[in-house]
């Protein structure tokens, strides 16, 4: 359907919010420092970012708009992504020496929708990654789509979702965390 | 190569090891392609994969780019991928629809289902040419022989061999057993499917399959972390994890336990290993199916199904089976360094939803590009590539249990799980595919 459909159909392919620069300025700082807690490996910090029943999701198609019983690229809770940690951080993870290097580029950050009664978001943004690893070099792109719960403290991610551009292509493996 | 000029398989393969130009000569890759993936069954796909006319899929066969096509009349046709007009690919999807016709980007000639001549659009011109509509040169050439086996779609370009049944030999239960574990009988392919490429030789990946020593060493930091979180999370919710959890933890199970496992070794190179992960619990979900089944066979015939105990069914050269757990790889040789596994699971039709999530967790948890468990095996086959490339040695060694197999009926067995017999049984296939060339 092209834009002119959706418009037509009433619906807006991409929805924006109002929202003041104080929000704006705030959800961009929070998907940075995302970005820092992955390149530098922080994984106590990363759990933190979710909220307990939050999910990180790599859908392995564009069109899934859910999870929960499809086949993923990444679909991990609380204690699957601790397995995963468990797992990078364990000696014997042969497959992590040497362990990869990443630089993520975070931008066009669009809020798509807020909530002003509870301050929750929805987030799209663009991402790049650079990954280095055994004299190799591998670039993914694409975008993010944070629903991001307003806490005391700040942001938590109750859903992230991520759609890498060669979401369908042979891959020897993806990332071993995520992207 | 060893030996020096032509190719003497005596030279390159012993009762117990094999020479490392196996996995690294460009010839020697060149020949298997042409007597082996040329020759043998292949595995092309499942036709659920083309449920509606004119759904089609595409792959390679060795080197030959295929289409698999549903037909009007319901049947399966698998054709060359290639336009006899100008030689164009007809189709350069991986899946998808083409109506009542294939017709070519090019310059539009149209081929029915079955792959026959439709439409030529400028049909003047071939008066006093060699080119007829009458010639098999107008058409899609279809593969020399296709036989589908509840659902599983083979091809051979040779029509010369084996028929697929016999072929398979008794190696056909890992496929039966699949399918027997549907309550109606029948599994149907989830549309999703993950290719990985490994930068290693196929048969790496094919011994692999069935090497019941590597597990607990390979994927150790997967196997405890999972062990780890399992723990937790009986702590944290006073539940038992899922059964998922068990998936991968069980790779951390002690040595002594894979060793104890059967590994059976069939002619033509097919081989099982048995299960370890314990797949009849009785929880609800189970215990619903359990009735499902019996539902639609016997109780005898469901108990003789539901005790049937397999991991990986290994069809020599192209599939890797996981009949419990309804996934396959099917192996694409690239080059001798690089190989294409295409990788799919499916639903046991008339089963209850959470039946078909166990599968799902455990295709994401070892089968998807997130995997935990195939990162670090694709890590060793390339470091087993990269180390077969030096000059340091010149033979692989498969000596573990040699001579120690029972051997009865053509079909090895050993119950020493760590026996490398199946890396044996399949270097005897290939002995025998790679022998002799081809008649013309």
């Amino acid at each position: 359907m092209s834009r002119a459909q959706e418009n037509s159909a009433g619906r807006d392919p991409l929805p924006a919010a109002a929202v003041g620069l104080e929000t704006q300025h705030a959800v961009a700082q929070f998907l940075y420092r995302q970005a820092e807690i992955l390149d530098d490996r922080l994984w106590d910090d990363w759990l933190a970012l979710f909220t307990p029943d939050g999910h990180y999701w790599m859908p392995a198609a564009p069109e899934q708009l859910v999870g929960e019983g499809q086949p993923n690229i990444f679909y991990e809770d609380h204690y699957l992504m601790r397995v995963r940690i468990g797992r990078v951080n364990h000696p014997n993870a042969w497959s992590q020496y040497p362990p990869n290097r990443t630089g993520h580029v975070v931008s066009n950050v669009v809020v798509e929708a807020a909530d002003p009664a509870s301050g929750d978001l929805v987030v799209r943004s663009k991402f790049l990654v650079a990954e280095y690893r055994n004299d190799e070099q591998r670039v993914f792109a694409g975008k993010y789509r944070h629903q991001l719960k307003k806490g005391p403290d700040g942001y938590l991610i109750q859903l992230q979702r991520v759609d890498i551009v060669n979401v369908e292509g042979p891959f020897d493996y993806v990332l071993q965390y995520w992207i | 190569m060893p030996g020096g000029n032509g190719f003497n398989v005596d030279a390159l393969v012993e009762p117990d090891r094999v020479h490392r130009a196996c996995y690294v000569d460009d010839e020697i890759f060149e020949r298997e392609i042409r007597r082996i993936f040329h020759r043998s069954w292949i595995y092309v796909g499942h036709e659920t994969q083309v449920p509606k006319t004119g759904d089609y899929a595409t792959t390679v066969i060795g080197r030959q780019p295929v289409i698999m096509v549903r037909h009007a009349d319901r049947s399966i046709h698998v054709l060359y991928n290639r336009c006899p007009h100008r030689g164009a690919k007809l189709c350069s999807q991986r899946a998808g629809n083409v109506g009542a016709a294939f017709t070519c980007s090019y310059h539009s000639w149209q081929f029915k289902l079955d792959g026959k001549v439709r439409h030529i659009p400028i049909q003047n011109g071939y008066e006093n040419t060699r080119f007829s509509l009458d010639s098999p040169d107008a058409h899609m050439k279809p593969v020399a022989r296709l036989e589908v086996y509840r659902g599983f779609v083979f091809a051979s370009l040779s029509a010369a061999g084996p028929g697929l049944q016999d072929w398979l030999g008794a190696a056909i239960a890992g496929i039966d057993d699949m399918c027997d574990r549907a309550p109606e009988g029948e599994v149907e392919v989830v549309p999703t499917c993950f290719r990985m490429m490994q930068k290693s030789n196929w048969k790496i990946f094919l011994e692999n399959q069935l090497d019941a020593v590597h597990p607990s060493i390979t994927h150790s930091s997967t196997g405890l972390a999972a062990q780890k979180v399992e723990q937790e999370m009986r702590a944290e919710t006073g539940k038992p994890p899922p059964l998922s959890y068990h998936y991968i933890s069980a790779f951390a199970m002690e040595l002594d336990k894979w060793g104890a496992l059967d590994v059976v070794g069939y002619p033509n190179g097919h081989c099982v290993l048995q299960g370890y992960m314990g797949l009849r619990p009785t929880d609800p979900d189970t215990l619903e199916y359990e009735a499902a089944m019996r539902q639609n066979y016997s109780p005898a015939r469901t108990e003789e199904i539901l005790d049937v105990n397999i991991h990986h069914l290994l069809v020599y050269p192209c599939l890797s089976i996981q009949s419990p757990l309804q996934q396959l790889r099917a192996v694409r040789p690239i080059a001798k360094d690089r190989t294409l596994t295409e990788i799919w699971h499916f639903r046991l039709k008339g089963a209850p939803e959470p039946i078909y999530r166990r599968a799902l967790d455990y295709f994401y948890l070892v089968n998807s590009p997130s995997t935990m468990i195939n990162a670090d095996d694709l890590f060793n086959f390339r470091k087993c590539q990269e180390g077969l490339e030096s000059e340091g040695g010149d033979w692989v060694s498969f000596h573990r249990n040699a001579g120690q197999d029972r051997v009865e009926g053509g079909i090895t067995t050993t119950n020493i799980g760590f026996s490398e017999a199946p890396m044996r049984n399949q270097f005897a296939a290939w002995r025998n595919y790679m022998a002799a060339e081809p008649a013309a």
